[in-house]
C-alpha cells in the first residue's frame, strides 16, 4: 500500500519547552544545587569601606578555625585584574574602591566554619576621600579612583554626524530635557554561584552560570595564572541570568583559587543580601538632550550628552553607550546628530550588562523626549512618530542597514488595537478634574539589533549533528541554554528540516569541552545565529541523506524530501523508505559507511564598527511599539498598569509559546524598571539589599497583555526569524511614563515613577495651577 | 557541633527519620540531608516563595520553618507529585502552557498552586493572582503560570 505523507510545518507552532518536564518535577539540578564528592564551601570577606587603603590583613585566627582548609588574600593570588579594563583584581591587595570589594576568601568543610573564619579576620584601613557623583568625580582635585586614569574617565565615546548648528538653524522648536535613569539589578532567582574542580595536571573545570563560556576561558585564565586552554567551562542549568553573567566577576577566580589551594572541589554561593550588594547593576545614566523640529514635525537635530556612573571598576556597564548610541543616531530619522558618553569612576558599586544593554536607558530618554516634542509641536504622539519613522532598508547615520523593518506598521497597529487617539484625547482633558482615579494612555517605540551584534572578532556559532541507526538526532551546539528556550528552538528547526518528531532530538550544550565555539548568549542573538547554524547543519545532513536515498530509489535527490520519519517523493508525498532504515544502510555499507555527521559554523554578514562607530554590526534590526493604559491614584501616586498592547516585528514566529513568554517576561521586568525597582545607593552603600525593600512585580500587579507579532521574514534569519527578547524590556517603561503624563499632566523624567515622586509631582502641579488661577 | 535531634515525619508518603541540627531550617534538611533539591533557596527570608512545600495541607516557606518542627508532620515536596499515576496535573499544565523558563521558581510555584487548587479548583483569575502574590518569578511575567493554573483547575473539576 502506498503511504502518503503530506508536508507539514512545526515552525510558528506552540511546542513544549524541552527542559520543562525536569524543571516541573524538581529533577533539574542547578549550579546552586551542585554537590561534588569532597567539596568544600568558599566564602568571601568584603570590605565595609567604600574607599580606603588596606594597611594590614590578619588571617591567623581564621586559619585556626576547625574545618578551615585555606584562607587567601590578595598577597596569595596572581597580580592580574579582571573585567573589561582589567582594573579589578579578584582579591584586593592594597586598596578598596567600593563596598563590594573582596578582601579575603576562606574554604572550609561547612558554611558555618567559613562564617566563623570570616568573623575572625581583621583588616586595618586608612580611609581615603570619597566621590559618588559623576559631576564631582570630573572636577579638578577630585579623588582619583584609579591612578592610571587620573581624570576618572573609564571610557568615553562620541559620535557626530551632519552639522548640529545647521540643524539648530533649521529648527522651529528646540526642546531640552534631562533624564537621570537609576540603578536596578537583575535579581536572578538563582543567586551567583560557582563550583571549581581542579585536577593534578592543573586543569580546572568551572561549573558556572556564565553566558559567554568560550570567551570566559580567555578572560578568567590570567587571574588564575593558568592557560585558557586549561579552563573548561560547564554551564549547568541556571536560575536566570539576563545579562548578569557576561563578564568574569571576582567570586569566580576566587572559587578556582580556593580549589587550587585546597586540591578539593570548592563551591562559592552568595546569600541574597550579597547578591544585591555584589552582583552587577544596570548602568545609571544622566542624559542631557536637546532636539529640534520644524513646524511640520520633521526632526532637525538631536544633541545628547551622557554621564555614566561607572563605580569603582569597569565591567560591561561602561560599554553600554555603544548600544545607547544606535538609538540616539538611528531611532527615527534625524539628519544632524551629536552624542557623547563618559563612564566616570566613583566609589559606587559598578554596573554590568543587563537585558536591553544601554537601550533601556536610551529609549526611556528618547521616547519621553519625543512625547514632549510632539506636544510642543502640536502633534499627537502617533502622527509625530509616524512623521519621523524609519523606513525599510534605510541606512542610518551609523551605517546600520535597517533591512526589512516595519516601524510604521508597528505604530499603526498599536494605535488601532488600543484605540489610542480617542482615549488619549479624552484622558488628557481630565487633568484638572477632581476625580481620585485617573486614566492615561501612552505609547513608545524602540529600535534594537535583532541579528546579533559584532562586538567580538566573530559573532558566530557552531553546530555538530549526529544521526544514529534509529533516526534519533543529537545536536551539539555552541549556544547557551539559560532558560530562554534555545534548545527547544534548535530542536524545532531540526525537526522541521529533517522531518522527524522533536522528541527524537537531543540537544547537547553548555560545555566548552564538547561544544563548538559561540560568542555567548546576549544581544538577542541566539535564535538568529545559533538557530541559523543549526538550520544550515540540518540542511547539509538532509542533502547527504537524500543523496544516499537517491542512489537506492532511482529518484533524483532534488525530487525527494524528508517527512514523518520517511524519505518521500517531494511532489506527491509518497513514502520511499523509512529514514531509520536508510540511516542503518548508510551506516553499515562496509567501507563506504558514512554515518550522518555534519557540522556548520555560521558567521552573520555583519561588520564591526570602525573607529568612528560606523558599521553595520547586526545582520537585522527590529522595532517594538508598546501602548500602556494606566490608572493613577492621585491621592497616593500609585500607578496600576491595566493593559499593555505589544506590537513587535519578530521576523517570523518559531515557537509561539516561547515567544509570548519572552515578551510577557520582558514586560514584567520593564514594568519593574518603570515603577517599582530602585536599588538605593547612598554614599556608595546599597541601602535595600532585600526583596522586601526592592520590589519585583508580582502576579496581582501584572497587566493584561495583548500581543501582535509582525512577520517581516528576515532574509538571513532562520526561517525568517529575528532576535526578540530585549525589545519588550526596552520599550515598556517610557510607554508607562507617557501614560502617566496623559493621565495627570505630570512628567516624571527620572524613573522609577514611584508613588512618592508622582504624589509630589501632582502636588506641585496643583500648586502651580492654583497660583496661575490667582 | 550544634546539638542534633532526631525527627520523624511523613515525607512524600513515606515515614522518614533524620537527625537535624537545632536551628537548621526545614529547607536545609530537605535539600542537604534528604537530597530533595526541588525546593530552592532563593532569599532565605520568606520573601520569594521558591522554597514552598506543603506541610499538613498548608503551603509554607520551608526556609522559615525550623526543621525540628517537622516532627510528626506530613510533608509534600515537588518530588512527591510524580506518582504511580503520573505527574500532577499542575506539572502537566506548566509544561503544556509554557509556564517554565529558567524554572528556579517553578517547584515552589507548583506547590503553592497545588495547595490553592486543593482548597478551590474553581478560582477566578483574581483569586489565582492573589494566591501567587508570595511567589516571585523573574522570567515569565506570570501570564503563562496563571494560564496553567486555570487549565489544571479544569482538569481537577472535569
Amino acid at each position: 500500500m502506498t503511504k502518503i505523507i503530506e508536508k507539514d510545518t512545526i515552525i510558528g507552532k506552540r511546542v513544549r519547552k524541552m527542559d520543562a518536564p525536569d524543571k516541573t518535577t524538581g529533577r533539574t539540578r542547578y549550579v546552586n544545587d551542585m554537590v561534588l564528592p569532597r567539596m568544600l564551601y568558599g566564602k568571601i570577606l568584603r570590605t565595609d569601606r567604600v574607599h580606603a587603603k588596606i594597611l594590614r590583613i590578619d588571617t591567623e585566627k581564621a586559619k585556626a578555625v576547625p574545618g578551615v582548609h585555606a584562607v587567601l588574600t590578595g598577597a596569595d593570588t596572581p597580580d592580574f585584574g579582571i573585567g573589561v579594563l582589567k582594573d579589578n583584581p579578584p582579591l584586593k591587595k592594597d586598596r578598596v574602591r567600593c563596598i563590594r570589594d573582596e578582601i579575603a576568601a576562606v574554604a572550609a568543610e561547612s558554611e558555618e566554619a567559613c562564617d566563623e573564619a570570616l568573623r575572625l579576620i581583621t583588616v586595618e584601613y586608612e580611609d581615603l576621600p570619597t566621590v559618588f557623583e559623576c559631576e564631582d568625580a570630573l572636577k579638578d582635585g577630585a579623588p582619583v579612583i584609579h591612578e592610571e586614569r587620573p581624570d576618572n574617565i573609564a571610557m568615553a565615546q562620541h559620535f557626530d554626524h551632519g552639522d548640529i548648528e545647521q540643524g539648530k538653524a533649521e529648527s522651529d522648536f528646540i526642546v531640552e530635557g534631562d533624564y537621570n535613569v537609576h540603578y536596578v539589578t537583575h535579581c536572578n532567582m538563582g543567586v551567583s554561584c560557582a563550583v571549581a574542580d581542579i585536577d593534578p595536571d592543573g586543569r580546572v573545570t568551572l561549573y558556572s552560570q556564565s553566558q559567554y563560556p568560550f570567551i570566559m576561558k580567555m578572560d578568567i585564565a590570567p587571574s588564575l595564572g593558568m592557560h585558557p586552554g586549561d579552563v573548561r567551562i560547564v554551564q549547568p542549568p541556571v536560575g536566570g541570568a539576563f545579562g548578569s553573567k557576561l563578564d568574569v566577576y571576582p567570586y569566580e577566580p576566587i572559587c578556582v583559587l580556593l580549589a587550587k589551594a585546597t586540591r578539593r572541589p570548592v563551591k562559592v554561593i552568595f546569600s541574597r543580601e550579597e547578591e544585591f550588594i555584589a552582583s552587577p547593576t544596570r548602568q545609571p545614566v544622566e542624559f542631557k538632550i536637546k532636539a529640534g523640529m520644524k513646524k511640520d514635525g520633521t526632526l532637525t537635530f538631536r544633541e545628547v550628552d551622557t554621564l555614566l556612573n561607572n563605580g569603582g571598576y569597569t565591567s560591561w556597564g561602561a560599554t553600554t553607550p555603544y548600544v545607547t548610541m544606535r538609538t540616539i543616531t538611528s531611532h527615527y530619522k534625524v539628519p544632524h546628530i551629536h552624542y557623547s558618553a563618559k563612564a566616570v569612576y566613583t566609589n559606587n558599586p559598578f554596573a554590568g550588562s543587563f537585558r536591553g544593554y544601554g537601550n533601556v536607558q536610551a529609549t526611556w530618554a528618547i521616547e519621553t523626549h519625543m512625547d514632549k516634542m510632539a506636544e510642543i509641536g502640536g502633534f499627537n504622539p502617533i502622527e509625530f512618530r509616524l512623521k519621523n519613522a524609519n523606513e525599510p532598508d534605510e541606512i542610518t547615520p551609523q551605517g546600520s542597514n535597517l533591512g526589512c523593518i516595519d516601524l510604521v506598521g508597528c505604530l499603526n497597529t498599536a494605535a488601532e488595537k488600543s484605540d489610542f487617539l480617542a482615549k488619549w484625547a479624552k484622558y488628557k482633558d481630565g487633568w484638572d478634574s477632581p476625580e481620585r482615579y485617573k486614566r492615561g494612555i501612552g505609547i513608545a517605540a524602540s529600535l534594537h539589533n535583532a541579528g546579533g551584534a559584532k562586538i567580538h572578532k566573530s559573532d558566530g556559532c557552531g553546530t555538530i549533528i549526529k544521526m544514529d541507526d534509529y533516526a534519533r538526532i543529537t545536536v551539539i551546539t555552541g549556544a547557551s541554554e539559560i532558560g530562554q528556550g534555545i534548545d527547544t528552538v534548535i530542536a524545532q528547526i531540526m525537526a522541521e528540516e529533517l522531518g522527524i518528531p522533536m522528541r527524537d532530538v537531543t540537544i547537547v550544550a553548555n560545555d566548552t569541552a564538547t561544544g563548538p565555539w559561540d560568542v555567548g548568549v546576549h544581544a538577542s542573538r541566539t535564535t538568529y545565529i545559533a538557530g541559523k547554524s543549526a538550520q544550515r547543519a540540518a540542511q547539509k545532513a538532509k542533502a547527504q541523506i537524500l543523496d544516499a536515498a537517491a542512489k537506492q530509489s532511482n529518484v533524483s535527490a532534488d525530487a525527494l524530501d524528508l517527512r514523518g520519519g520517511h524519505v518521500v517523493q517531494a511532489e506527491d508525498g509518497v513514502a520511499v523508505m523509512p529514514l531509520d532504515r536508510l540511516l542503518r544502510q548508510m551506516h553499515f555499507a562496509g567501507e563506504a559507511a558514512q554515518l550522518v555527521i555534519q557540522s556548520d559554523y555560521y558567521e552573520p554578514p555583519t561588520e564591526s564598527e570602525d573607529e568612528n562607530h560606523v558599521g553595520d554590526m547586526s545582520a537585522a534590526y527590529s522595532n517594538a511599539v508598546h501602548v500602556a493604559e494606566v490608572i493613577v491614584d492621585t491621592f497616593t501616586g500609585e500607578v496600576k498598569v491595566e493593559t499593555v498592547w505589544s506590537v513587535q516585528d519578530v521576523g517570523r514566529v518559531i515557537n509561539l509559546t516561547g515567544l509570548e513568554g519572552q515578551i510577557e517576561g520582558g514586560i514584567a521586568m520593564g514594568l519593574g524598571y518603570a515603577l517599582s525597582e530602585d536599588l538605593k545607593i547612598e554614599k556608595g552603600i546599597v541601602k535595600n539589599p532585600f526583596f522586601r525593600d526592592y520590589h519585583l512585580f508580582t502576579a496581582p500587579e501584572m497587566p493584561r497583555i495583548d500581543m501582535t507579532f509582525i512577520e517581516t521574514m528576515d532574509s538571513e534569519g532562520p526561517a525568517g526569524a529575528k532576535g526578540i527578547a530585549e525589545l519588550p524590556t526596552i520599550v515598556i517603561a517610557p510607554a508607562v511614563g507617557n501614560a502617566v503624563y496623559n493621565a495627570t499632566g505630570v512628567r516624571i523624567d527620572h524613573p522609577p515613577v514611584s508613588p512618592e515622586k508622582l504624589a509630589r509631582g501632582l502636588f506641585e502641579r496643583e500648586q502651580r495651577m492654583r497660583q496661575a488661577a490667582e | 557541633m550544634p546539638l542534633q535531634v532526631d525527627v520523624t515525619f511523613t515525607l512524600n508518603g513515606r515515614t522518614t527519620r533524620v537527625g537535624v541540627p537545632v536551628g537548621a531550617s526545614a529547607l536545609t534538611i530537605l535539600r542537604e540531608r534528604l537530597d530533595l533539591a526541588g525546593a530552592k533557596l532563593a532569599c532565605g527570608e520568606g520573601e520569594c516563595g521558591a522554597c514552598t512545600v506543603i506541610v499538613d495541607g498548608q503551603s509554607l516557606n520551608s526556609c522559615l520553618m525550623p526543621a525540628v518542627d517537622l516532627e510528626g508532620r506530613e510533608v509534600l515536596t515537588v518530588e512527591g507529585l510524580w506518582t504511580d499515576a503520573g505527574i500532577d496535573p499542575v506539572q502537566d499544565a506548566f509544561i503544556e502552557h509554557g509556564a517554565v523558563q529558567c524554572g528556579f521558581c517553578t517547584p515552589g510555584m507548583i506547590m503553592q498552586i497545588r495547595y490553592l487548587l486543593d482548597r478551590n479548583p474553581n478560582m477566578s483569575e483574581d483569586e489565582i493572582r492573589r494566591g501567587l502574590e508570595g511567589n516571585v518569578c523573574r522570567c515569565t511575567g506570570y501570564k503563562k503560570i496563571i494560564d496553567a493554573v486555570i487549565a489544571a483547575g479544569r482538569t481537577a473539576t472535569a
